[in-house]
Order: C-alpha cells, then sequence, then structure tokens
C-alpha cells in the first residue's frame, strides 16, 4: 500500500500517534469533537440511539466519518500490524462477513466523499479507488484470490477506527474477527472466540444492572438497514491510539509522568463512537469502535464542556475511574479543570454552543 | 443512512407453483437492488386485508446473491386466519407491497464442516436460499426433502437439476421415509443438522439428534407458528391503561397494534423472543403456543408471547 502517491489533499494533517505526538486537532476538529456527555453526571446505561445522519459538519454528518486524521492514523495502523500482526485476524468461517463490510465500506465512502473515493462495479468485477491512500485495486468481489489479503484486513486498513465482526449464533454473539490497534486497553488475541458475556466479563458494576442481558437482547433482534451506534469514553496520556495490553509496558508508565505543568497538554479525553451494524450475507455484526481523542487543553476552551466535564470527573464512581484507568491522576485532573468550573448552569446536550 | 427497516415492493410474479402453493416475486419500488441476505432469513409481509392489517413472516428462497428481488413462496391454509387466504387471493401482480427487511432466526453455521438439511413440505423455502448460498461458497451440504406426493413436491425438479446428488426427495405417499438414525450415524464429524417443517418432524429430527448424542450446538431448526385462531378475550395493559379486544381470527399482538400500542416484535411466529410481555394478573388459562418461554415460565403464568397465545377466562393484565 503506497501512502506516497502524487495525490495530496491539505485537509488530511501529517502527524504521529506515538514517539513525538504531533497529533493535533484543528479549531474544526475540535469544534465537531463528540463530546459524550449530555448532562452533569455520569452513570453507564446502554445509551444507543439510532445510527443515523446528524448534524451538517460534525462528526454524524455521515455514515462512517472520515476526517483530518485519516491518512496518519493508517500509517498509524499499518506500523502497529507490521510490530503484531495478531493485532488483525478473522476466524475462517468469518470471510464471508469481511466481505459484506468491505462492501459496506467501498460503497458509503465511494457515495459519501466521492473527492477522495471511487468504486464501480460490472457484475462481480469491481474496481476501487482510494486516493488519500494511492490505492486502485480490480479485484473479484467474493474472490479473496484476486486481493492482496483477505477482504476484512484489506478494507479495514483503509478505515478509521478498530472494527470486530460478531458471529450470531446459539443466541449469542461470537466476537470473531477483528482489527484492533487503537484499542482501550483491550486484546483481540485474548478475546477471540469469546461470546458476548464473555468479553464484558471485566467490566465492573453493568453486570449488577442486567446492562449487558439486555444490551444482547436487543443486539440479537438488530434488524437489517437500522444500525445504533453509542458512546464511551476513557482517558489516555498522550494522543496514543494504541493504548493495548500488549503494549502495556510501554504506555502503562506515562501516567506516572503527569504534572500539573504538562497534564494540560497530555491528559486526553478518548471518546469512541461504537456503532453496530447488522451485514446482510453473513448475518454477523459488525462492530465499528472510532476513536477521538481530545487534550484538556483543547477541551477546556469551549466553556460547556470544560464545566462539564469537571462535574463528570467528579462524579464517577471509583470503580469505574479504576477500571478507565485514571484513578491515580483523578485528584489532578480535577485540580486542572476546576479552574474552568465557575458552577454556572450547563445546557442540555453536548454540543459545544447550544 | 436512515432507520429504514422496511420495504416498499412491487408485486412483479405470481406463479401458481401446484394447488396449494404460490410464489411471488417483490422488487424495489423505486427500482434499487434489494438489500443481500443470508440464507434461512425470512421477511415480514404486510396485507391489508379488508382493512385487517396482517404481518406474516416468510422464508426467502430466493439466491441470497441475487439482489434484484425476493421471492418467497407461501402455501394455503383453507382453516387459518387468512394470510395465506390473502395472498392466494388478494396479491396480483403490479401490487404494491410493504414488507420487512431480511431478519435471519434460522442461519446458518458458516463453522460447519457439512451442513445436513431436513425439510418437509413447505419448510424447504430456507433450503433453497441456503443451499445456493453454500454451493457459491464452496461448503458441503446435503438436502433430504420429505412431502406428501410428487405434485406437492414444489422445487424438488429445479433443485436437483440445480444440485444434482446432494439433493434427496421423498414421497410420503409412495411409503418413502428418511432413515433418520442411519443418516444421523453416518455423519462426518462436524456436521451441522438443520430441519425445518411440521413440528412433528421437527420434534422426531431434534429428538433422534439429541438421543444419539449430537451436540445441541450443532442443532438447528425452524419453525414458524401461524397464530392460531381462538375465543375472542380481553386483555388489561397496566401501563397504557387500555383494555384491549382480541378477536377470535386475530392475534394479540395484532390487536394490540390495531389499538395503537408500539409492542416489539420480530418473527410474529413465537420464536425468537422480542414480543415477550410480563403477566401482572391472570384469573384463567394462559394458552401458550409459543416455543420460546420455558415451560417453567408458561405453568407460573409470568410471562406471555402475544405473537401467537392467547387467554381464555376472567382477566388478563400485561406490562405493556
Amino acid at each position: 500500500m503506497s501512502l506516497d502517491d502524487a495525490f495530496k489533499d491539505p485537509f488530511f494533517r501529517d502527524e504521529s500517534f506515538f514517539g513525538d505526538f504531533s497529533y493535533k486537532n484543528s479549531p474544526h476538529a475540535v469544534n465537531r469533537f463528540p463530546f459524550p456527555f449530555p448532562e452533569d453526571d455520569y452513570m453507564y446505561s446502554v445509551n444507543m440511539e439510532p445510527h443515523v445522519k446528524g448534524r451538517p459538519g460534525s462528526i454524524f454528518e455521515h455514515y462512517f466519518d472520515v476526517d483530518e486524521h485519516y491518512v496518519s492514523e493508517m500509517r498509524d495502523r499499518a506500523r502497529v500490524l507490521e510490530q503484531d500482526p495478531l493485532r488483525c485476524q478473522s476466524l475462517p468461517h468469518m470471510t464471508l462477513a469481511g466481505w459484506d463490510l468491505l462492501e459496506l465500506i467501498m460503497e458509503k465512502f465511494a457515495e459519501e466523499y466521492p473527492q477522495w473515493f471511487a468504486l464501480t462495479k460490472d457484475s462481480n468485477r469491481w474496481h476501487w479507488i482510494n486516493r488519500p491512500l494511492g490505492i486502485d485495486q480490480k479485484f473479484t468481489f467474493l474472490d479473496e484470490s484476486t486481493l492482496p489479503m483477505g477482504p476484512f484486513e484489506y478494507i479495514t486498513r483503509q478505515a478509521q477506527g478498530d472494527f470486530t465482526l460478531q458471529d450470531q449464533r446459539e443466541d449469542n454473539l461470537w466476537i470473531e474477527a477483528g482489527m484492533v490497534t487503537s484499542q482501550a486497553d483491550w486484546s483481540l488475541d485474548f478475546d477471540i472466540g469469546m461470546n458476548f458475556h464473555e468479553w464484558h466479563a471485566p467490566v465492573p458494576l453493568a453486570h449488577q444492572m442486567g446492562i449487558f442481558d439486555r444490551a444482547l437482547k436487543f443486539l440479537l433482534a438488530l434488524q437489517h438497514g437500522a444500525p445504533v451506534r453509542r458512546f464511551n469514553w476513557t482517558m489516555t496520556v498522550d494522543p496514543l491510539l494504541d493504548t493495548s495490553p500488549e503494549n502495556y509496558h510501554k504506555w502503562g508508565p506515562t501516567k506516572t509522568t503527569l504534572t500539573p505543568e504538562n497534564i494540560g497538554k497530555r491528559q486526553h479525553l478518548r471518546v469512541e463512537l461504537q456503532t453496530l451494524i447488522r451485514l446482510p450475507r453473513s448475518n454477523a455484526i459488525c462492530f465499528p469502535i472510532r476513536c477521538y481523542l481530545i487534550s484538556m487543553d483543547d477541551l477546556v476552551t469551549r466553556p460547556k464542556w470544560a464545566r462539564r466535564f469537571h462535574r463528570v470527573i467528579k462524579t464517577v464512581p471509583d470503580e469505574l475511574a479504576t477500571y478507565k484507568g485514571f484513578i491515580r491522576n483523578k485528584p489532578m485532573i480535577l485540580d486542572y479543570l476546576s479552574k474552568f468550573d465557575d458552577g454556572a448552569p450547563t445546557s442540555p446536550g453536548w454540543w459545544p454552543e447550544d | 443512512m436512515s432507520g429504514q427497516t422496511r420495504l416498499t415492493v412491487i408485486v412483479t410474479e405470481v406463479v401458481a407453483v401446484n394447488s396449494l402453493i404460490k410464489r411471488f416475486r417483490f422488487v424495489r419500488e423505486d427500482g434499487g437492488l434489494m438489500p443481500g441476505f443470508s440464507g434461512g432469513a425470512h421477511t415480514v409481509v404486510e396485507m391489508d386485508d379488508n382493512g385487517t392489517r396482517r404481518l406474516n413472516a416468510y422464508s426467502l428462497m430466493s439466491d441470497p446473491a441475487d439482489t434484484s428481488g425476493y421471492e418467497i413462496s407461501v402455501r394455503r391454509d383453507d382453516t387459518g386466519r387468512g394470510g395465506s387466504l390473502f395472498m392466494h387471493n388478494g396479491v396480483k401482480p403490479g401490487m404494491k407491497m410493504v414488507i420487512s427487511q431480511p431478519v435471519n432466526l434460522f442461519g446458518l453455521d458458516l463453522r460447519a464442516k457439512k451442513h445436513l438439511m431436513i425439510a418437509g413440505g413447505i419448510g424447504i423455502t430456507p433450503f433453497i436460499a441456503q443451499m445456493a448460498q453454500l454451493d457459491s461458497l464452496g461448503h458441503r451440504f446435503e438436502l433430504h426433502y420429505a412431502m406428501r406426493d410428487r405434485e406437492l413436491g414444489a422445487y424438488m425438479k429445479e433443485l436437483s437439476a440445480r444440485h444434482g446428488e446432494r439433493v434427496h426427495a421423498y414421497y410420503d405417499l409412495e411409503k418413502q421415509a428418511i432413515d433418520l438414525a442411519n443418516l444421523l450415524k453416518i455423519q462426518p464429524l462436524g456436521t451441522h443438522l438443520y430441519v425445518c417443517g411440521p413440528k412433528g418432524m421437527i420434534n422426531w429430527v431434534l429428538s433422534t439428534a439429541k438421543a444419539m448424542g449430537w451436540p445441541k450446538g450443532a442443532l438447528h431448526s425452524e419453525e414458524f407458528l401461524a397464530p392460531p385462531v381462538g375465543e375472542a378475550f380481553k386483555v388489561e395493559l397496566s401501563r397504557s391503561k387500555i383494555t384491549v379486544e382480541v378477536g377470535p381470527t386475530q392475534s394479540m399482538l395484532e390487536a394490540l397494534e390495531a389499538a395503537g400500542v408500539d409492542a416489539p416484535y420480530l418473527c410474529r411466529g413465537g420464536a425468537c423472543g422480542q414480543c415477550e410481555c410480563r403477566v401482572t394478573a391472570s384469573d384463567g388459562e394462559i394458552l401458550h403456543y409459543d416455543h420460546w418461554l420455558s415451560d417453567e415460565q408458561k405453568a407460573a403464568k409470568t410471562h406471555i408471547m402475544p405473537c401467537v397465545s392467547r387467554f381464555k377466562g376472567e382477566r388478563l393484565v400485561i406490562e405493556l
């Protein structure tokens, strides 16, 4: 996959998610950041809503959001995969679901971003062009031998966010394929083959609340044409996409290097837009997990978010702060945020200017 | 992108396959392609039967790779509630109808080393789509198809032409029967068993396989129950605070919908569990017809499946 094609769109930032961490959000990206808290306090809920088009300019404008970080994020994925190929796995029976996903992404990208992507079909002979990544591929749909790698890996190297594919059988969902390089501390290699209850076992509190039983029943009935979405969030030091258990020894200790002076720049809110999509030919469920990172310095430039985020962090139970991995720095985070909370009321919803 | 779970379609073909079965083909009204689907999926067809709204689930039998249209087959049930009669007598080519996006409660397990399929009568339809899909994927399968006689053996000729030795027919009137015990005995390890047909056949196949030690996860069955007819009854809804009258040829779910209650559903045939309701008071007998609730739940009278089950007695209150 060549990234140094003649095509260059200045929209895409050239930046890194490791080493010097040159990742940054433009003012436009800050303004459209998916701040995930509609209220001043936080507790688990299934919080699903239909995945329908939202406000122009927002991350909900398109079915899949392709943003200014696209090219650099794909480069980071290739880097992580080179070091650890097991971040992408697809059990043999999931190949059909991989084709389903390839079709969905190619069709949506070509339809919604014609300036960057094109797909033409002559029956099963397809022609795919990805200009930002310099890819021009002719292949036969459903014939693996015509692609340089399996359909799932092929397409998820070209789409932001992690992806997992769940097979549905025995009234359960089984995670049996995944491309996982920008994860909040979970391992595909560890989880692959598990069912819905097994892979959620580490999550505190929610089991007792019956959340997973209800969520599973809901997902088993997820219908074609009616995808849903929800947010999840955590805290990450430095804009590191690959916060994996495999590399914990590299990024875990950075939590001890935060100071009141650097916390605004280095502590990031990490938001996952999770979508759930029923795939047609395989009846599998696709679960894109799209990661958005914002530094606290950028976040507090929106007064409503600054006030609310302070109140949310204050009310997060310690079990959750521990699970999300920021209990150690919670007091320092609160100190930083308290300076931006004057106690004024906040308007409902998460849009910054409403 | 939309939250679109229904498709507006035009009926393009109505074919009398034999004296009991008609086949229908639907294409999209807007001229677009149908969504792809997985073998074993069904669609819920919405009917306006002289002001009575009926929603019946039918297996998709066309090739899942063919996104130009969907096909279903409907067996006429002269003593039923009228859905199949409406399809047979009321649906003509050119008519506009609304159908649901595909839903699959009878999916193939693509981990299987071999797919062994047993069909009875009209239960053949999901297998037609599944075999087309397995054929294009290069998976190993074998069909055993029992029917009353050659006249009613819809689709056998086509299937033989398409799949050759992989399909086997059994005609009741010619005293032919599936030698099930032997068939199950000779299957290679990793075979998955699928059965669709009348209740008696499903029970026979599943109980034989279980007794022979087949793992539960390798057994798949689908039986759509048509909601049975019965005596009229009333049901009180504790949340909506209304009482709904259920007519003799109406299901409780249909009556709720007719009363404007937005009740959840998926299969409308007692199989998927989506419409399960908690019963808060029951002075009488709940006539459970579903195969979703456990025997304990049925006996405890704590839940009811309004898509197929009925009530006989003084007072029924459900949480809805």
